[in-house]
């Protein structure tokens, strides 16, 4: 049943999130000294009154019943390092830079990725195919950050084509959105070329052919739809693939995004933010992957929204 | 040995079918074949092989340490006293480079092969037992999966201080759940074979069934997951320590010396080109034997990650 399954993946999600919420949260409390430990030791007053602002004295369970309460409300708490800014604000603030850059990637990454997987299928074993193998190869085997530094050296130093920091308008964009998508172009490519081959194996395509069907759609009506479906599955993986690496491309590039703005309350210790933005994270990939779920049967009619079999 | 009718090849009776079905009935001297017909994956595994002679014989190759600090050396090009330069400390960047194969190769092997212990028995055990504490265990991985997992290595590494004994723990815990669900699925279909029936019906305990008998069946997924995981560990530390959370100085893997690197793109792009170099050709080697072996383990696409 339709609703039962759809139930069972919003309990499931649920779930998911209350278990990020508490692990995070019992993390960031399981770290030595508190978040106010510094070098320099603060006047036992005022470390005291920053201690009843935060509740930093209630038990552990109190803090966290009063944090899940506010996290329902979506109210991830105030920022420990800059003072009257809510871990909302940062979050509001950053997020559109960092969600403009990730869908880029992702258009980029899917695009080129089966295009070039496509590509490479249809001509297997010719010097197509083999740069395009030999370059999406190269592509999973190279970290995003000297995919970066690579970029920025090539077009930003040496020919100054594309500004190499900032987020300031599409020419901005263009390195930063090549950096990021340049990995799961690379995986989304080697993933299309393997099913393509696989796919156009299949019986039906020989039906198409013998059917006097030009080779142009017997690919775009035929082959296509199937072959891109894994590329629908990787989906939620790529997700949780471009958050991580806007960390990089978004400290590379000095782009004020989220990412950016994780890394740095990572240096600064900044704790609620680290929660928060964690927790902000989670939830994303974590609806992202619910989302993929649920639209996979209306795309593959052969998988159908119901429990699969124990086996 | 006498050769008698049996061992003789199938071609002798006459029809090709019977050629093929023995052939299928053959996995294993196959799967060798298939690798060592593979050469981009031999050349793979000659790849890490180098690397791995490299993290332990370079850095004696040297007249330097890693912590070495010589600022009237500072920032040299690649000559015959620093084959890779040095860097914004006048450190020489060969014995950095090869001495962060070590931490790279280290962190990627150790943490491998705690996913791969903790995995095995976890799957393993699911598996076997099924029922109830199949669907318990199973549940608790899939919550796991469903949480963006680096960002708990990032947390993890945050609460442990950083250091490579932290990097190995978080990297440790938080990737084995590929590991649980690959065994498990290949126990459940085990199961039901006949050699595991007749082990049970002697009496033999349930943990050596599992560990004599079942789990030796499983080296094909086990190995393929294992080669995915090693690289995937390596890239992890790269990214931990670019984003500051890696080994602390003056210890170096290829990951810090990379981060370095970038800093000084502008000025000397060179000190980015060895670890850069490095991290690729290891990952590219690791890519190539890992196709290679899952073609030759895992033909027809089983394994799935």
């Amino acid at each position: 049943m339709v609703g039962t399954y759809l139930f069972k993946r919003l309990i499931g999600a649920v779930v998911v999130m209350w278990a990020i919420i508490t692990i995070t949260f019992m993390l960031m409390h399981a770290i030595p000294g508190g978040p106010f430990t510094e070098e320099k030791k603060l006047p036992p007053q005022i470390k005291a009154t920053i201690e009843a602002t935060y509740h930093l004295n209630d038990p552990v369970w109190v803090q966290y019943t009063d944090y899940m309460k506010h996290v329902v409300q979506f109210d991830l708490g105030p920022s420990y390092k800059y003072l009257g800014r809510s871990v909302n604000d940062i979050i509001g603030e950053s997020f559109p830079v960092s969600a403009q850059l990730g869908l880029g990637a992702l258009v980029f990454a899917v695009i080129g990725g089966v295009a070039a997987g496509i590509g490479s299928a249809l001509k297997p074993n010719t010097w197509l195919d083999y740069i395009i193998t030999f370059g999406s190869t190269l592509g999973i085997s190279v970290p995003t950050f000297i995919i970066g530094a690579l970029l920025v050296y090539w077009l930003g130093f040496v020919w100054p084509i594309f500004p190499v920091a900032l987020w300031k308008g599409p020419a901005y964009m263009v390195l930063p959105i090549l950096t990021l998508g340049a990995q799961p172009m690379a995986f989304i490519a080697r993933l299309t070329r393997s099913t393509m081959l696989d796919v156009m194996q299949q019986e039906y395509i020989k039906t198409a052919r013998a059917k006097g069907l030009a080779n142009w759609d017997v690919i775009m009506k035929h082959a296509i739809g199937n072959a891109i479906l894994p590329v629908l599955t990787y989906l939620g993986p790529l997700a949780a693939a471009l958050l991580t690496g806007s960390f990089i491309v978004e400290t590379i590039f000095a782009i004020p995004g989220l990412g950016k703005y994780f890394v740095t309350s990572i240096y600064n210790r900044d704790y609620t933010v680290i929660l928060g933005v964690t927790i902000f994270y989670s939830a994303l990939v974590v609806g992202f992957n619910l989302l993929v779920d649920l639209l996979y049967p209306f795309v593959d009619p052969r998988v159908t929204m119901e429990e699969e079999d124990e086996s | 040995m006498k050769l008698t009718d049996d061992f003789l090849p199938l071609r002798a009776h006459g029809t090709t079918a019977d050629v093929t079905a023995e052939v299928v009935y053959r996995p294993r001297p196959n799967a060798w074949h298939r690798l060592k017909e593979n050469k981009l994956a031999l050349f793979g595994l000659f790849i890490i092989i180098c690397m791995l002679l490299l993290a332990i014989v370079g850095p004696w190759l040297s007249p330097y340490t890693y912590a070495d600090q010589n600022l009237a050396e500072a920032n040299q090009a690649p000559s015959a006293a620093h084959w890779f330069g040095t860097d914004t400390l006048g450190r020489d960047l060969y014995v950095r480079v090869v001495y962060g194969a070590r931490i790279s190769l280290a962190v990627g092997f150790v943490a491998a092969a705690i996913n791969l212990a903790i995995g095995v028995i976890y799957g393993g055990v699911a598996g076997f037992f099924g029922g109830k504490v199949d669907r318990l265990m199973m549940s608790f991985v899939d919550i796991l999966y469903g949480i963006p997992l680096l960002l708990y290595v990032i947390l993890l590494m945050v609460v442990l201080s950083p250091g490579l004994t932290s990097i190995f723990i978080a990297l440790g815990i938080a990737y084995w759940l590929t590991m649980a669900r690959i065994v498990r699925s290949r126990i459940v279909t085990l199961k039901n074979e006949e050699y595991v029936l007749a082990a049970r019906s002697m009496g033999v305990p349930a943990s050596r069934i599992l560990f004599r008998h079942m789990l030796p069946n499983c080296v094909g997924p086990i190995i393929i997951t294992m080669t995915l995981a090693i690289p995937e560990a390596i890239f992890t530390e790269a990214f931990l320590s670019f984003i500051g959370l890696g080994v602390s100085a003056p210890m170096a893997s290829w990951g810090v010396l990379a981060a370095e690197g970038i800093n000084s793109i502008r000025s000397y792009p060179f000190q980015l080109v060895a670890p850069a170099l490095a991290i690729a050709i290891t990952m590219l080697g690791f890519t190539f034997f890992g196709d290679g072996l899952r073609n030759a383990l895992d033909p027809k696409g089983e394994v799935k990650r």
